[in-house]
């Protein structure tokens, strides 16, 4: 195999990429791991409320040292602070937020992404891994624009990207738009099309690693 | 009418072997650890616990499955930093488990205490977790037949109550407890405080209909 010397944003400026796109007064779910940190990255001067699907709108910053209660985290079991305007609520509440379509986007992490907009992120092939779903079917089926942020290809050098996920899917046919660290990619009727490169990275370098065709 | 009951031991006696218990909490917030550790002394084996992890480290439901006394685990996230006590029982194969998507988990319960014979979700269709469900196409749009999920117990974890079973809560620490203190049979919360004066009734949220018992388990962390 060739190899390409590729440009690939750090996962701050990947963060701070998703973060671009959401505009002011959106509510937004974000999922763990990675999205998590788009919210550190939003541009000045738009107010954005973060839903974490166990039970609070208006998740705020991280607290100060010594200043956590234990009784107020997010999804990623982070300590959390609650923003001016937030509101607590029990789980079916909250999931009537996702799965009914109030929440405008949902940024999550994926193990494959397939050209029809398939997501898999919840389970391997591997069956002495318990499988472990948490909210994202039910978010996928809701949230009318899902973004997913995630490495380009797997750790052996794999493709993420996909004409057809193998894992088993989350949801079908779901994915809007995919942030990986070597560009921004939309999920089309007609597969993946180009939104953006990385600087310093080039189309064929790029389409080289993505196991889908990229339009333009 | 006084649901408070003087001790831990005294709210987790009702128990049997076999017994399907819901366990309210997210991740380490809203768990009724008290009332977990009263049923590990209680000996109450052979457990379907119903909640949403499986625990973590040595607290919590992790305790129970350590000890052995869990037989299945209906659940939508068992994996979880530290979850080495479920992922040894679920490996041997002494622990059956359920993955259940979050929401349909909490709707399920919501359906079982609402007294709904199921409910039509978008959630999981054409996926691994609707396979041999039924399914119908509404509107053009695929959805899976969930049905209700019953406890005979539910073990809680509130701020306050009062005797009448009210509870309110702090925080994201409400997450599963209201929706299962409506889904089980039997409710047990355990709270940080019981109030000798009736809650504000604009301020419960979850009525005292849906908890059978209340007992004070002081502050924990």
């Amino acid at each position: 195999m060739t190899v390409i010397n590729l440009h690939a944003l750090s996962d701050a400026e990947l963060a701070a990429r998703v973060a671009q796109d959401i505009p002011d007064g959106s509510y937004v779910n974000l999922g763990i791991g990675k999205p998590t940190h788009v919210s550190a990255h939003m541009p000045e001067g738009r107010e954005v409320i973060y839903h974490s699907e166990n039970g609070i709108l208006g998740v705020g910053p991280v607290p100060a040292a010594g200043e956590e209660d234990p009784e107020l985290i997010d999804a990623s079991k982070r300590y959390v602070t609650a923003a001016p305007g937030a509101s607590y609520f029990e789980h079916s509440d909250s999931f009537a937020m996702m799965r009914g379509g109030h929440i405008d986007i949902a940024v999550l992490g994926a193990y494959q992404v397939a050209e029809n907009g398939d997501l898999a992120n919840w389970a391997t092939l591997d069956e002495s891994y318990p499988p472990a779903v948490g909210g994202a079917m039910d978010l996928v089926v809701g949230v009318p624009r899902i973004f997913v942020m995630m490495r380009h290809r797997n750790r052996d050098g794999t493709p993420k990207l996909l004409q057809r996920c193998s894992y088993p899917l989350t949801g079908l046919g779901v994915v809007s738009r995919v942030y990986t660290e070597l560009a921004v990619l939309d999920v089309t009727p007609a597969g993946f099309r180009l939104v953006e490169l990385t600087p310093g990275n080039r189309l064929e370098e790029v389409q080289a690693v993505t196991g889908a065709r990229i339009l333009t | 009418m006084d649901k408070s009951v003087a001790d831990l031991e005294t709210a987790v006696a009702p128990i049997p072997d076999g017994a399907s218990v819901m366990i309210g909490g997210f991740g380490s917030s809203g768990i009724p650890l008290a009332l977990i550790d009263a049923l590990l002394a209680q000996g109450a084996s052979g457990l379907t616990v119903i909640s949403n992890n499986a625990g973590a480290g040595e607290t919590g439901i992790a305790k129970l499955l350590k000890a052995g006394r869990v037989a299945k685990v209906i659940c939508s996230y068992p994996r979880t930093p530290g979850s080495i006590w479920f992922e040894k029982r679920y490996q041997t194969g002494e622990v059956e488990l359920e993955v259940v998507p979050q929401g349909t988990l909490a709707e399920r319960i919501r359906a079982a205490g609402a007294g709904l014979g199921g409910f039509l979700t978008p959630t999981g269709y054409g996926t691994l977790l609707a396979e041999g469900k039924e399914t119908r196409v509404i509107g053009g749009r695929g959805y899976v037949m969930e049905l209700p999920l019953h406890a005979d117990f539910a073990l809680l974890h509130a701020e306050r109550a009062d005797r009448w079973g009210n509870l309110g809560f702090h925080a994201t620490a409400r997450n599963f407890n209201p929706v299962m203190a409506m889904g089980a049979r039997h409710a047990v919360a355990e709270v940080r405080q019981l109030c000798a004066t009736p809650l504000d009734p604009e301020h419960v949220v979850t009525p005292g209909i849906f908890v059978q018992s209340v007992v004070e388990c002081g502050v924990q962390a």
